[in-house]
């Protein structure tokens, strides 16, 4: 039943979709306020519609209904009633229907929240939000419809892929989609934006808060992907540079560009262009991450449900919306207003300088990712890229960015107030010399001292930005304190996010320069050392259950008297024919330990992996700050009709 | 003559290096080498960090040919004759990937030029300001704002 | 229009060219880089008797067939009765490798499907295998007189595989003077 009627609703919304594509349109070049007005309710019936078939895609899993193919394939009536749940998305047809469920819930947001817009610029944007969702319902009906039955139904189900039953990857999509779907509303307002011929300040200023979400949202995805690779995976990677993990890095890359020149366009109604192009550029990314996971271009660890075929229908897609919007900005770039010149010397200089960084850093991100591809279509060779490349690349790019990141806050707009700019480069300067030597005596790698140098000096500048404003120094302290009070969110946003980013550097360059790990073969009762501690293998036992046989490794770590005990398991699957690797972490704040036992035999002995990796937690908080900040920016109008700004 | 015996000497002495090598040493080269090594039958992770069996036979070879004296740079340029470019995480610089190492470097060049190139091409700066209807709008649509 | 604005549509028309070319191409497929090139030197025992020992000079004068095998591997099981049939037909050296196996398992494997090969190599380490390039079992090699490798097959052989792929070269290579 539940099929039907989620099927039914989801050729309902297809409908609705294609008029909601078109009426508003229409309406808007008419200045026909009720056409226009049909797009508001359209939206939101097109997000109700689809939110009752996910819905009902979701209950066909809770029943476990497994007359549905999908529910057959991807469930099974034994799994605890939160992997029911969220294997919903966990395969190719459910995930497509998250995203566009998402989709969706955008859509008629814009309405709502965009009250106040002018009516055509809104109806534009509804009927650009409509265009994608038509294209990917179409594409979700006709090649991956999610609630085909199955005659005669099975009795149980298949089950899903044991290693995405797992709560960090469960949750790993939703939010990886918020992020990347929240991008069609700048993608949407961009277009309506280009077929307006204007961008303005109400425009920037209305549009940011959605490229905040979408942001943080995409930062909390990534976070959780991060660390359920780290984990789940066992061998302690926390980036692989992997195609997977890059595809959803380049939208990330270019929406942190995208919300700093909306601020510029809201403040100084410069960048006016560039600023529509990067709302473009960073939805179509998303689009290409969509791509590349679900066809099977790139080799990847993550990849999931590859099919060439539905590679073709997705990238006709990016074909259609992308190159759509392109030739519309070749079109109609010239047009858009706000060209104020941006001095080089001055807040917006800096944040240009950001802008242009940071498309260089996701240009080469592109570039490492699809260079393999490239060549082998051109050539009859085949390479390949890896850690190595970025680390020689994107690195020391993101480092030049985060020099420009440390002083930019402390400019004014328009570069009009430069007292005091001097002494702080010279301050900044001490800071940085002083933190390379000692970490360069410390470490043993110049570049990591020269990172960790930039993370303090970074996090200096930002504590210098934030005493400017509160005027430390030249007004009694309690009137820095009522300025303290009285900064709006989007201050205490930057300062969140621009520390989270220190953190970040600093963890992921201790990271690399001091962690410490060591395989050996030992025999029960053996042990291994690593930066300090003693790994001994304490006990192996092997047995079954449920969906697995197991291998069990009962390891202690020692160090200074303290011993804890890590659990290390290698499971097989074997309907799945799968073998998997659980870790036995201890997290810390200084330093996680973790250990994994991989095949041997009591006579030969059991591969023993141990590994000490210091500060890697900071890594995941250094993100979260940033997601957070995002969430905090978001809100800053409101906090500023209630405070007073001097 | 001079620079070539002293490279001469460093030489000699570095394969002296190599012929007592310690199993320490062996083991520190030997990750560094796997790292720069991709798993050929895994799913782009190197050797060092992968499970699979062939990973773990090349990883063992890997440390045999280290012991025998080998440079990190011959045990990869063994791996490479076997599988090619393939098998290399950090591609060599060679004719085709000239784009793959420069354009970065282009790009950043670019960046920190742009002062330079913006600067002279804007003569005539079109300021724009709202007009008041579009400063009404803007103070509807936001209530209050200053920044 | 200025035609700075075109270059954003410019670069996503080239890179979609490239992204559908690429969905053609099957990126897990590594190419051999070992054709027309020797076969490595190698030293490996015998499988039936460790104490029997091959090198690289025992692939010379004859053409060669060189099968990698496990008995470990499912695929390699349903290749077998293949490698058996081309064996009767006696038209080329068949050279076994047996991969990452244990030798009794081996042994054992080919004892209940049958030994069709000529020389069976125990390479339970992948010295041979690294050497050339093996990325998978079963996989197939051609290896012309003067112990050079002129093809290679990755995957099961089938009957139609071997009559109208790995044949014709072996004939053709049969008749060249080297």
């Amino acid at each position: 039943m539940f099929a039907e009627f989620g099927h039914v609703a989801l050729i309902i919304a297809f409908g609705v979709s294609l008029l909601q594509a078109g009426v508003p349109m229409v309406g808007a070049a008419r200045t026909d306020s009720r056409l226009m007005a049909f797009g508001d309710r359209a939206a939101i019936a097109q997000f109700v519609l689809i939110a009752a078939s996910f819905l009902a895609l979701t209950m066909v899993f809770i029943a476990s209904d497994f007359s549905v193919e999908l529910a057959a394939k991807n469930s099974h009536s034994d799994k605890p009633m939160l992997y029911k749940i969220t294997g919903v998305w966990g395969n190719h047809e459910g995930s497509m229907m998250l995203w566009i469920t998402m989709l969706a819930l955008f859509g008629a947001l814009i309405p709502i929240f965009g009250k106040a817009l002018p009516a055509s610029l809104r109806a534009r944007a509804v009927a650009v939000q409509a265009m994608v969702g038509a294209g990917f319902l179409g594409f979700i009906l006709l090649t991956s419809n999610p609630f085909l039955r199955l005659d005669p139904a099975p009795i149980n189900g298949l089950g899903l892929n044991p290693i995405l039953q797992d709560p960090g990857l469960a949750f790993h999509p939703p939010f990886l989609y918020l992020g990347y779907v929240g991008f069609s509303v700048a993608f949407s307002f961009s277009v309506a934006a280009l077929i307006e011929g204007r961008v303005d300040a109400i425009w920037a200023r209305w549009l940011r808060p959605w490229v905040l979400l979408a942001w943080s949202f995409l930062t909390i995805g990534i976070t959780l992907g991060s660390v359920w690779a780290y984990y789940e995976l066992g061998w302690g990677g926390w980036w692989m540079w992997d195609p997977v993990e890059n595809v959803s890095f380049m939208p990330w890359l270019a929406g942190t560009a995208l919300l700093h020149s909306i601020m510029v366009l809201g403040t100084r109604h410069s960048m006016a262009s560039w600023t529509v192009l990067l709302g473009i550029s960073t939805f179509s990314l998303s689009l290409v991450g969509t791509f590349v996971v679900r066809s099977g271009v790139l080799v990847s660890v993550h990849a999931f449900a590859v099919d060439p075929s539905r590679g073709v229908v997705i990238l006709a897609l990016l074909m259609a919306s992308t190159g759509g919007a392109l030739t519309l900005y070749a079109l109609r770039a010239g047009q858009l207003r706000g060209r104020e010149p941006v001095s080089p010397v001055s807040r917006e200089g800096g944040l240009a300088m950001n802008n242009l960084l940071l498309v260089a850093a996701t240009a080469t991100v592109f570039l490492g990712t699809f260079y393999p591809l490239f060549i082998d279509v051109i050539s009859a060779s085949q390479i390949s890229v890896g850690k190595p490349y970025f680390d020689l690349t994107f690195a020391p790019i993101m480092l030049l960015l985060i020099v420009f990141m440390g002083a930019a806050p402390m400019l004014d707009w328009q570069g009009k107030n430069r007292v005091g700019l001097k002494r702080f480069l010279q301050q900044a300067a001490i800071i940085f010399i002083s933190v390379s030597v000692l970490s360069a005596v410390i470490g043993k790698s110049v570049s990591a001292a020269i990172a960790l140098g930039i993370a303090a000096y970074l996090a200096y500048g930002t504590f210098a930005a934030m005493a400017k404003k509160l005027r430390v120094g030249q007004v009694p302290a309690a009137h820095s304190l009522t300025l303290l009070r009285a900064q709006p969110a989007a201050v205490w946003g930057f300062c969140l996010a621009h520390l989270g980013v220190a953190v970040f550097t600093a963890a992921a360059t201790i990271m690399t320069v001091w962690a410490d790990e060591e395989i050996s073969r030992v025999k029960v009762g053996e042990s291994i050392e690593t930066a300090g501690y003693t790994f001994t293998l304490l006990a192996i036992n092997s047995g079954q259950r449920e969906n697995y046989s197991f291998l069990s490794g009962e390891i202690t770590a020692r160090k200074d008297g303290k011993t804890v005990i890590l659990k290390s398991e290698r499971r097989f699957y074997p309907v799945r024919e799968m073998l998997t690797t659980e870790a036995g972490f201890k997290y810390g704040g200084r330093a996680t330990i973790f250990a994994a036992i991989g095949d041997g035999d009591a006579e030969k002995g059991f591969i023993l992996r141990a590994y000490y990796h210091p500060f890697v937690i900071w890594i995941w908080i250094g993100a979260l700050m940033m997601a957070l900040a995002g969430f905090v920016s978001m809100f800053d109008k409101r906090l500023r009709g209630k405070g007073g700004e001097s | 003559m001079r620079p070539v015996f002293i490279i001469a000497a460093v030489w000699l002495s570095a394969c002296a290096a190599f012929a007592d090598i310690t199993a320490e040493e062996v083991e520190l080269r030997a990750h560094e080498v796997g790292k720069s090594l991709r798993c050929v039958v895994c799913q782009n992770q190197s050797i060092d960090e992968s499970d699979a069996p062939l990973a773990a036979d090349m990883r063992r070879l890997v440390r045999v040919q280290i012991a025998d004296g080998k440079t990190n740079q011959e045990v990869i340029d063994f791996m490479r004759v076997q599988y090619g470019d393939y098998v290399l995480l950090k591609p060599p610089v060679q004719g085709n990937t000239l784009v793959l190492w420069l354009a970065p470097l282009g790009l950043v060049l670019l960046a920190l030029g742009w002062p330079a190139i913006s600067g002279r091409k804007r003569i005539d700066p079109q300021v724009e300001p709202l007009t008041s209807e579009e400063a009404g709008q803007l103070k509807k649509a936001l209530k209050d704002e200053n920044s | 229009m200025k035609p700075a604005a075109l270059l954003p549509l410019g670069v996503f028309l080239v890179l979609t060219g490239f992204f559908a070319f690429g969905l053609t191409k099957d990126p897990t497929q590594i190419k051999t880089q070992m054709t027309n090139r020797p076969v490595p030197n190698f030293t490996l025992s015998s499988l039936e008797d460790a104490l029997v020992v091959h090198t690289q000079d025992d692939l010379r004068g004859r053409v060669s067939l060189v099968n990698v095998f496990g008995s470990w591997c499912a695929p390699c099981a349903i290749e077998h009765p293949n490698i058996v049939e081309i064996g009767k037909q006696d038209v080329v050296r068949l050279v076994g490798v047996n991969w990452r196996d244990d030798r009794a398992a081996g042994q054992d494997w080919l004892e209940r499907l049958g030994d069709p090969y000529d020389i069976v190599l125990f390479d339970d380490l992948s010295l041979l295998a690294i050497g050339m390039g093996v990325t998978g079992a079963p996989e197939s090699y051609i290896v012309d007189k003067s112990g050079v490798v002129r093809y290679k097959h990755v995957g099961i052989v089938t009957p139609q595989i071997w009559r109208d792929t790995l044949l014709p070269i072996v004939n053709d290579l049969k008749k060249s003077p080297i």
